[in-house]
Order: C-alpha cells, then sequence, then structure tokens
C-alpha cells in the first residue's frame, strides 16, 4: 500500500508544474469555500444572536391571527389571563426554556407639547424582559444601562424619536392611546433612555412598564399579546417547538380551535430570508468545488493514463494485476485531491486567524457587524472527505482504463 | 518434460472483416535450460509468436504448454499471475519505469507482483545487480540503452522465473552492446538455469543462439526439437 502511493507521489512529481496548477486550483477552491463559510456563518451567527438577542427572543406566542396583523398592533386580539396561565404552565414545563416575557404591545401617539408621532410601545415586566432578551439593554445608548430596564413613569424612545422629536434623557413627554372601547387616554412620562436604532422590525419601538401599559389602556384583566422565549440554547429550538405546540394546541377557543399560535424567530423576521439565502450561495460554492476538483483531477488522471500507456503495457506484461493497476492510477488521483485540499485547508486556517487578528467590520447604517469567522472541525473534515471522495471518482474512469488495456496494444502504442 | 510445447498452433487477427493469418500451423518444444531464437523477415510472425509464448494473446487453434501449463485458455488475471510467477520479459525499448532508480525498477516485480518481504527483496535485488554489473542509484534518464537493457535484463530474473521472453531484445542497441547484452543473458542462463527465447532479425545476433527456429509468413522453415 506504502509502495503504491510512493510510486504515487513520484509520477505526480515527475510533472511538477502540471501537479501544482492543478493542486493551486483545488486548493483555490476549498478555501473559497472554507472562507466563504467561515466568514457567512460569522455574519449569520451575529445577525440571527442580534436580533433574537435584542428583540424577537428565540420564539413568540400569540393568540391564533396576532401575527397576521402585528403591523396594526391591535387590541382586541390579546391572550386572555386564563390562556396565559396555561402557556406559562406550558413554558415552565419546558426544561430548554430559560426566561420568557409577556408583552403588552399598544400603539400610541407621542407629544413633545409641540409636535406629535406614532410609536410603537412595549408594555413590560423589567426583569423578565431582561432575562428574555439580554441584549436589549446594550442598545441603550443614552440613560442608565445598568438599572432597571424601565422604572414606572418613566420610557425607553428610539433615537429615530429622539431625534426627530429633540427630546433627550429627562424631557417630559405625553404618551396618548386609543383603547379597545374607544376612549382616549393619555399620560405623562419621562424619557428615562434611548435606544440604538437597528434594521428591520422593532426599529420604532419603545418600552414601558407592563403596569402603565395596562393604566393607560384601562385594562380589566390582565391581558398579554405577547410572549417572547428564550431557550438555554438556540440549537435546540426545533425540538422545543415540538414539545411545546403539545400542550399549546390544547388551548382551544370557543369554535374548538387552536387558541394560540407559536412563532420561530426565523418565522417573525425577515433576514431568515438572508439566512437562507447564505445557505444556498454555499451550496453553490460547494456545487463549484466538487466540480473543480472533479474536472481538474479527472483531466490530469486522463493525461496521466495516456503519456504512460507503454509504461502500462511493461507492468500489465510482467504480471502486475489489473487491480494493482487499478490501484496505482487511483492512488496518484487521491494524492493530488489530498495534496490540493490539505494546502487549501492550511490557508483557509491562516486567513481565518488573520481575520481574527484584524478583524473585518461592516457597517449597516449605525449598526456594525465584526466579524469573527471560526472554521468548525466538522465543516473541515467534511470539506477533506468530500475533496478525498471526489478525487477519487475522478480517477476512477482514467484508473478503469488503465487496468482494462490490452497489454500487446498498449506496448506497441508510440 | 519440455517447457514449451507447441502443437499446430494458429493465430488469426482480426482486421475489419477480414481473419489475417499470422501463424500458420506451428509445432515445436523447447527444454529447460534453452537459449533459444525466432528469426526470419519483418512480418513473418516472430512477435505473435513470443506474444502467445509470454502468454499476453491467446492461439487461435492448437495447444500450447508453457512450465507444464495448458496456457491457451487463460483468463486475463489468471495469466497476469502466471506471467508474474514464471516468466521473464526483455523489450525492445527496455520499458524501464522512468520514475524509479535502477534497484526499484528491479525491485518492482518483488514488491507489486510477489509481494516479498523488504529484507528478501533487497538480498535478491542487490545479487541481480552485481550480477548485471550496475550500480542501485542510476534512473533510467541517466543511463545509456545498454546500462537500460541490463537493468531490464535484471528486473527479468529478480523473480527467479523459468523462461525470459524478450522481442528483438538488440534491435536499439549498437553492435557491440548487443553482443554485451547477448553474453550477460548467456552468463544468466549458465549461473540462473533459467530459459531464453529471443527474436531477431540480424542474421550475427542470430548466431549466438543455441538453437535457432527460421518463421517466414507464419510457418516454421526449419522445425526444432528439443535442444
Ligand atoms: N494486432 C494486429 N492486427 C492485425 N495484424 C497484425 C497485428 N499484429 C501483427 N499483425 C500482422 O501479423 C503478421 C506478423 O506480425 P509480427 O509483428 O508477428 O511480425 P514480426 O516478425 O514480429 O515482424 P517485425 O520483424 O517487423 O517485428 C504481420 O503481417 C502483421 O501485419
Ligand atoms: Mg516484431
Amino acid at each position: 500500500m506504502m509502495s503504491t502511493f510512493n510510486l504515487a507521489a513520484r509520477n505526480l512529481m515527475r510533472y511538477r508544474r502540471r501537479t501544482m496548477l492543478t493542486a493551486l486550483l483545488i486548493t483555490l477552491g476549498v478555501a473559497a469555500l472554507l472562507l466563504f463559510v467561515a466568514a457567512a456563518g460569522s455574519f449569520k451567527q451575529t445577525m440571527v444572536g442580534s436580533i433574537t438577542d435584542s428583540m424577537l427572543g428565540h420564539f413568540q406566542v400569540h393568540r391564533k391571527g396576532y401575527t397576521a396583523s402585528i403591523d396594526n398592533l391591535p387590541l382586541n386580539m390579546s391572550l386572555q389571563p386564563k390562556a396565559v396561565a396555561k402557556i406559562e404552565t406550558a413554558l415552565k414545563a419546558e426544561p430548554e426554556v430559560a426566561a420568557y416575557s409577556k408583552r403588552v404591545k399598544l400603539g400610541a401617539m407621542f407629544s413633545n407639547f409641540a409636535e406629535n408621532t406614532s410609536i410603537r410601545l412595549n408594555g413590560i415586566d423589567p426583569a423578565a424582559e431582561d432575562a428574555t432578551v439580554p441584549a436589549l439593554r446594550e442598545r441603550i445608548t443614552e440613560g442608565n444601562k445598568d438599572g432597571p430596564l424601565v422604572e414606572r413613569g418613566k420610557v425607553l424612545i428610539p433615537e429615530l424619536i429622539a431625534k426627530g422629536m429633540k427630546v433627550k434623557v429627562g424631557d417630559t413627554v405625553v404618551l396618548v392611546v386609543t383603547n379597545s372601547s374607544g376612549s382616549v387616554n393619555g399620560k405623562n412620562f419621562t424619557v428615562g433612555g434611548v435606544l440604538q436604532a437597528v434594521t428591520g422590525p422593532g426599529g420604532r419601538d419603545g418600552y414601558i412598564d407592563i403596569a402603565d401599559a395596562r393604566d393607560l389602556l384601562r385594562m380589566e384583566n390582565e391581558e398579554v399579546m405577547e410572549i417572547a422565549v428564550r431557550l438555554k440554547s438556540i440549537d435546540d429550538l426545533s425540538a422545543v417547538q415540538k414539545r411545546v405546540s403539545v400542550p399549546l394546541d390544547e388551548i382551544r377557543n370557543k369554535e374548538d380551535k387552536p387558541a394560540t399560535e407559536l412563532h420561530l424567530w426565523s418565522q417573525l423576521s425577515p433576514f431568515a430570508n438572508i439566512v437562507a439565502m447564505i445557505d444556498m450561495m454555499t451550496l453553490f460554492i460547494r456545487i463549484m468545488m466538487v466540480a473543480i476538483v472533479l474536472v481538474s483531477v479527472m483531466n490530469v488522471m486522463l493525461m496521466a493514463v495516456y503519456e504512460r500507456i507503454r509504461e502500462i503495457g511493461t507492468l500489465a506484461a510482467i504480471g502486475t494485476q489489473p487491480g494493482k493497476l487499478m490501484a496505482i492510477f487511483l492512488s496518484e488521483g487521491l494524492l493530488l485531491g489530498l495534496f490540493g485540499a490539505v494546502a487549501g485547508i492550511a490557508i483557509s486556517y491562516a486567513v481565518v486567524g488573520g481575520m481574527n487578528v484584524w478583524p473585518m467590520v461592516f457597517n449597516f447604517g449605525r449598526e456594525q457587524i465584526v466579524l469573527h469567522p471560526t472554521l468548525a472541525v466538522s465543516e473541515v473534515l467534511g470539506v477533506l472527505g468530500l475533496s478525498i471522495i471526489v478525487s477519487g471518482l475522478a480517477s476512477l474512469q482514467p484508473a478503469w482504463r488503465a487496468a482494462r488495456m490490452d497489454p500487446i496494444q498498449a506496448l506497441r502504442h508510440v | 518434460m519440455a517447457l514449451i510445447q507447441a502443437t499446430n498452433i494458429t493465430k488469426n487477427y482480426r482486421v475489419g472483416d477480414l481473419d489475417v493469418p499470422a501463424l500458420k500451423g506451428i509445432s515445436f518444444a523447447i527444454g529447460e535450460g534453452a537459449f533459444a531464437a525466432f528469426v526470419g523477415p519483418s512480418g513473418s510472425g516472430k512477435s505473435t509468436l513470443l506474444n502467445l509464448l509470454g502468454c499476453l494473446d491467446h492461439p487461435s487453434s492448437g495447444t500450447l504448454t508453457v512450465h507444464g501449463r495448458d496456457v491457451s485458455t487463460l483468463s486475463r488475471n489468471e495469466a497476469a499471475r502466471f506471467r508474474g510467477e514464471h516468466l521473464g520479459f526483455v523489450f525492445q525499448d527496455f520499458n524501464l519505469v522512468p520514475v524509479l532508480s535502477a534497484y526499484e525498477n528491479i525491485e518492482y516485480p518483488l514488491l507489486m507482483v510477489r509481494g516479498w518481504s523488504p529484507e528478501k527483496r533487497r538480498e535478491r535485488v542487490m545479487k541481480m545487480i552485481d550480477a548485471v554489473g550496475m550500480t542501485e542509484q542510476e534512473r533510467p534518464d541517466q543511463m545509456s540503452g545498454g546500462q537500460k537493457q541490463r537493468v531490464a535484463v535484471a528486473r527479468a530474473l529478480v523473480g527467479e522465473p523459468r523462461l525470459v521472453l524478450a522481442d528483438e531484445p538488440t534491435a536499439n542497441l549498437d553492435h557491440d552492446t548487443a553482443y554485451r547484452i547477448l553474453n550477460l543473458m548467456k552468463t544468466m542462463r549458465d549461473d540462473f538455469g533459467t530459459s531464453f527465447i529471443f527474436s531477431t532479425h540480424d542474421p550475427k545476433i542470430m548466431n549466438e543462439a543455441e538453437l535457432t527456429f527460421v518463421l517466414e509468413d507464419g510457418r516454421l522453415q526449419t522445425e526444432g526439437g528439443v535442444a
């Protein structure tokens, strides 16, 4: 076995430049794939992390139909206290749930006594919200970053409104709402902090205490519009979804239809489409890499067999078994693919190491994304295995040709 | 028991729809330790016959036994195994593996065909290198034609076959070198008892053989017996 690979290596080195060029092609293909996966993976993780950790949580539960009209923040599609209690029981029974936060969502008019604008408000329990979306407080640019998220009588407002309405922390503003029975109610609040803007939904969201929200709405029961849930690990998301859906489905309305709906973060954020697109691009690059390895190895091996027809005839004449001849050429192709892939992996590790020392920063408006790409061992081994398998497949036909050659014909070849 | 027993063998090549006869009924026997030559003009069937003796091809009819075995119907893999175990080959163009040194070329049959252990291989290869008067390090592209053929003779003999077949082994060598190679082969025959069968169309070379068969147009002119 060792001597077969030894022979293969020497034959590869015989046409040094051709071997190097082909290996370089494979190296570039492997490095391009690994670097794309590493960078895209880091981008995905950062984006998904910022969306789930500062706004959505990992999944949310609403009353059936709420999400469809969430843009209007309807007040009459809330979860009633009985349903809320059942949902809470289900969530507490699930060991992977780390925290959840009940939200009262409402649209309001925001006034600085000179001008009005509209604002989307979330009435929250500061401690529960903090546990569910721990990165929310990192978005506080002005105001107290370390205390409770909001206090009674205070409002966290988005940067967009702070700038547009020219209000600062400590200013008094008025929030006016129309409740579900049509009556108008207004209340003075102090600006407690300003939230950094984010792209996507949530850029106009402000936060007040859940008790203040219920006061404003003159809500008699402890209704809830949304329950955001955080898991211990996002990797368990689909398993938890399956388990939690069972008790949630048992919560029925008067028509005996499910009264609640569960949505994953990916169903609530348009960024999920970007993730899907990145995954698709990764697939394309993977196909490209396979094609590069396949075509380049096959090309070299077809040439190698053609150049060495007389040598093949000689080896066959002196008694080399067809299987052995096949092994000689197969191992040559495998070695070529292996060499190119290992070089590609080495380059990828070097570049990824460099990108972590000198990080790449992308600006999305005011948002900054710093890439910290990492190469997952499983991905590296997968690409290595793929290159080896594809090199083997590419050498199969040329090696088969060599093994099947008639020694007399081969020896007479000029 | 003869080393080779050929009885009425024929060989037709199929060219398009036609059967072209290359051997037209040949019978002969060659004994152990022979140093035999097939001679004849171009196209007389020397290569065709040597290919049959070397189990590289099947006769169209007749029977052929080599080393006591009927080789006229061996399968591809059986033929390869038989060649690897009992036959050695020397070629007109030397046909050394270019990426292997002299030592490695001689070692090849033991390693890749026979699967001998390293110690056994080393001992045997060194013996052959000595016997043909070569050094082990040289690469084929640094060797003269005569040196290459010496290495080729060593490679043919390294597995101690009963028979070495050589189709025009001296055609690409100058006159003096050709004689030296023939003498080397004869010495090897004397030292190891291996039979040599070669072909040539050079009358002077032909005289070195102890047993000569003349082929013409696919037939033997002088029927040879056991030498
Ligand atoms: N593969 C083949 N297909 C068709 N005809 C062939 C083939 N090989 C040999 N022949 C024919 O068989 C006859 C004998 O050829 P062979 O090569 O055995 O002659 P030879 O004595 O070795 O000649 P030379 O001295 O030129 O090598 C010739 O007429 C040749 O044209
Ligand atoms: Mg010939």
